[in-house]
């Protein structure tokens, strides 16, 4: 866990670095942050926390790690242009409903909590408010379907950070002709 | 800026327009082949799995594009939905020249002489259009034979003791087994099959100026960097282009086929790759474009003389949809398997493909394509975590210790199955987009039960120590091997084309694609399309040379 917690920090000093004169706290809340194409820092933040949720770090790396975020960013502002509208509602309702219930952001509850809150998500349990009309279960899909393709995709889309998936599974990364094994 | 008269156009540069169009103008025609696509390479995409024919969540690396085509699909409760090609519900079909022939797994199946005669053979199936194509296997085992030498296909048939009979063995050795068909091979004998290498449209040694194989995993649903595998694009298209009596131009779209006064098709409209709507003029028209795409152009050729659409004085075009129901069951092992010795299927049986008792033909039983990583998200037991922890552990664990025997159950054709032109929705030239409906015949499930079953029970042969099925639901089918909805037959009123894939109501026109197949075989259909295009092509040609110009 150390190092995740490691990668975090830096992941932040290195936001609020980006950030500057706009300051951390609330004052990006809501604008893209730099060097991403569609999330602002706080989006960004969640969408890590929660693709760790869906692919936990262990001795392998986690969703965060892999730059699942990442991919998810580049996706909304290419193929995935027709989910916006999901992560913007999807991603401020998980924000809102932890701070009513909590008083906290989803990346400042417990792993058992976030746990929780996501498979509250995933049996559509949450359908009030904001909810109603199934976007806890569609969204909870939507992020849980990009963060595997992030991992395990390709990393020319910007996730599956240095192949990390395809060494946990013993593959060879990248293929390349001639100079993997190929026995016949 | 309007085209030269040619003698034939044809339709759409894949498995059946491609060798149509090598047989015309090698047999003399001039041709101009229309592709809505353009070339597709490896180089552009490389091995990326999120754009490959399999897994299409970020765009087909085949076409079409997401921006420019849409299609209709009907549910089950009368809503429609408007669907994009890289989803699923889309039933994409590859748009490039090769069309799926560039990403295809690349099997090489005849069908067998009963999937011919599947009404006689098995009598009237209520609720099913069901019924004998008006030609037989032996009339069409020529032009197997034909796309097994021209293309390219490695195999060995004295293994089969179900296969048809043939004149002439494979022109290429078969390949060897890998890790999973090691495993199955006696497993399967034990139990009295009959396993035999899956005869392959890719070349197990040098072939026609093409590389051997290099075993890659990611080969099903990607182009091969070494043009190992046999597509239309690398074989017969070329040889067209080499005549110097073919054009094929690329980035062109058909949109309808134009009418004169006297109820003669006159060629195509199209638009150009700027989008600027062009005619081309021919006396022959052969149509290309895949079971969807081919009904709709016909549906979409409305006239005086054809209120409905060319060909479909009697409400058959579109009708019949079909594609395979895939079945089958994964099993987990406590050992390694995987080699990684692409592209996994290797191993196949045919003795389900027919006499089965109770059962409405069947379908061969094969080991899976690899599952690359992100589609093996999805392979899991029942009621498995779909995320989290014990998801990724499962990924690390099992990826090389998991086989998949899966097989193509011959569907019984239904007649509500079906494409036909959505009255609002139109795609990016303004051209009524197709709207699909239908569901697969009750008698598919009970197939579908029967070869999942043997499957797993090869698994559990072979040494799985938790199996289970997949077996798909009664939903609307069509997916890369649609097939149908131009039927051939001898009686106008129940069929579209006569037995050489010629429209019923015109001189001139010709189908030549899986539209035709009255029933699909209980096999992927690529070589029995690529068959169907050296017989309705050597047709046309022959007659040509005869004086015959089809007025």
């Amino acid at each position: 866990m150390s190092s995740t917690k490691l990668s975090r920090r830096k992941f932040m000093q290195l936001a609020a670095v980006g950030v500057g004169s706009l300051g951390i706290a609330g004052g990006c809340r809501g604008q893209r942050a730099p060097g991403l194409h569609f999330f602002a820092l706080n989006e960004a933040r969640l969408v890590e926390a929660i693709a760790d949720q869906i692919i936990p770090p262990d001795e392998w790396p986690g969703g965060r790690e892999s730059g699942v975020m990442n991919f998810i960013d580049r996706q909304l502002a290419g193929p995935y242009r027709r989910y916006q509208s999901d992560y913007r509602t999807g991603l401020k309702a998980i924000d809102d409903e932890c701070m009513g219930r909590f008083g906290k952001i989803f990346e400042a509850l417990s792993w058992e909590q976030q746990l929780s809150f996501l498979k509250e998500m995933e049996s559509g349990a949450l359908n009030q408010g904001v909810w109603r009309g199934g976007l806890s279960r569609r969204f909870f899909n939507l992020l849980r379907s990009h963060s595997l393709q992030g991992y395990y995709g390709s990393p020319r889309h910007g996730g599956n950070k240095n192949f990390a998936s395809h060494k946990m599974l013993g593959l060879d990364y990248p293929q390349i002709l001639g100079r993997n094994r190929h026995s016949s | 800026m309007s085209n030269p008269h040619v003698n034939a156009v044809v339709i759409g540069a894949g498995a059946g327009g491609g060798v149509v169009a090598k047989e015309l103008s090698v047999g003399g025609l001039s041709v101009v082949l229309f592709e809505r696509g353009g070339w597709a390479s490896f180089e552009d995409h490389d091995t990326d799995e999120l754009v490959s024919q399999r897994t299409t969540v970020l765009g087909n690396a085949f076409g079409p594009d997401d921006e420019r085509y849409r299609r209709v699909v009907v549910n089950d409760d009368g809503s429609t939905d408007t669907v994009l090609p890289s989803h699923w519900a889309y039933n994409n079909v590859a748009a490039c020249v090769g069309s799926g022939t560039v990403s295809y797994g690349a099997m090489a199946w005849r069908f067998m002489a009963e999937d011919f005669q599947m009404k006689s053979v098995y009598g009237h199936v209520a609720g099913s259009t069901m019924d004998d194509w008006p030609l037989s296997y032996t009339d069409l085992e020529p032009c197997y034979e034909k796309a097994e030498w021209e293309l390219g296909v490695a195999g060995d048939s004295a293994l089969n003791p179900f296969e048809a009979p043939r004149n002439k063995p494979y022109p290429m050795p078969p390949f060897s087994y890998n890790g999973e068909a090691r495993r199955l091979e006696w497993a399967m004998r034990r139990l009295g099959l009959h396993p035999f290498p899956i005869p392959m449209l890719r070349n197990s040694v040098p072939y026609n100026g093409r590389a051997a194989c290099v075993r890659r995993r990611a080969c099903c649903g990607f182009a091969c960097p070494v043009n190992a595998k046999a597509g239309t694009q690398n074989t017969v298209i070329p040889a067209a282009l080499a005549t110097g009596n073919c054009q094929l131009r690329t980035e062109c779209l058909v949109s309808e086929l134009p009418v004169d006064a006297a109820g003669k098709i006159t060629g195509v409209a199209y638009f150009d790759p700027n989008g600027t709507k062009q005619e081309q003029t021919a006396d022959v028209i052969v149509i290309a474009a895949s079971a969807t795409e081919s009904a709709r152009l016909l549906l979409n050729s409305k006239s005086k003389q054809f209120p409905n659409g060319v060909g479909n004085r009697y409400d058959w075009v579109g009708r019949n949809l079909q594609g395979h129901a895939y079945t089958g069951a994964f099993g987990l092992f406590e050992e390694d398997i995987y080699d990684d010795v692409g592209p996994g299927a290797t191993i196949a049986i045919s003795d389900f493909s027919h006499r089965n008792p109770g059962i409405v033909g069947g379908g061969i039983l094969a080991n899976e394509f690899t599952r690359l990583p992100y589609l093996f998200t999805g392979v899991r037991p029942p009621s498995s975590p779909t995320w989290g922890r014990a998801h990724k552990e499962f990924q690390r664990k099992y990826f090389r210790r998991n086989v998949q025997v899966v097989g193509p159950i011959q569907e019984i054709p239904v007649f509500e199955s079906r494409v036909q032109v959505d009255s609002v929705v139109k795609d990016y030239w303004g051209i009524p987009v197709a709207r699909l409906s239908g569901h697969r015949h009750p008698k598919d499930a009970e197939g579908c039960d029967f070869l999942s079953r043997q499957a797993e029970k090869i698994l559990q042969e072979a040494g799985a120590f938790q199996t289970w099925r997949h077996v798909p639901g009664l939903g609307l089918s069509g997916g890369q091997h649609q097939a149908g909805t131009c039927r051939m037959g001898n009686d106008p009123q129940t069929s579209v084309t006569d037995k050489y894939g010629r429209v019923h109501e015109t001189p001139n026109v010709f189908v030549a694609d899986g539209s035709l197949h009255v029933t699909n075989g209980g096999f992927n259909p690529v070589l029995t399309i690529m068959a169907l295009g050296y017989w309705v092509g050597g047709h046309i040609a022959q007659e040509w040379q005869r004086g015959n110009r089809f007025a």
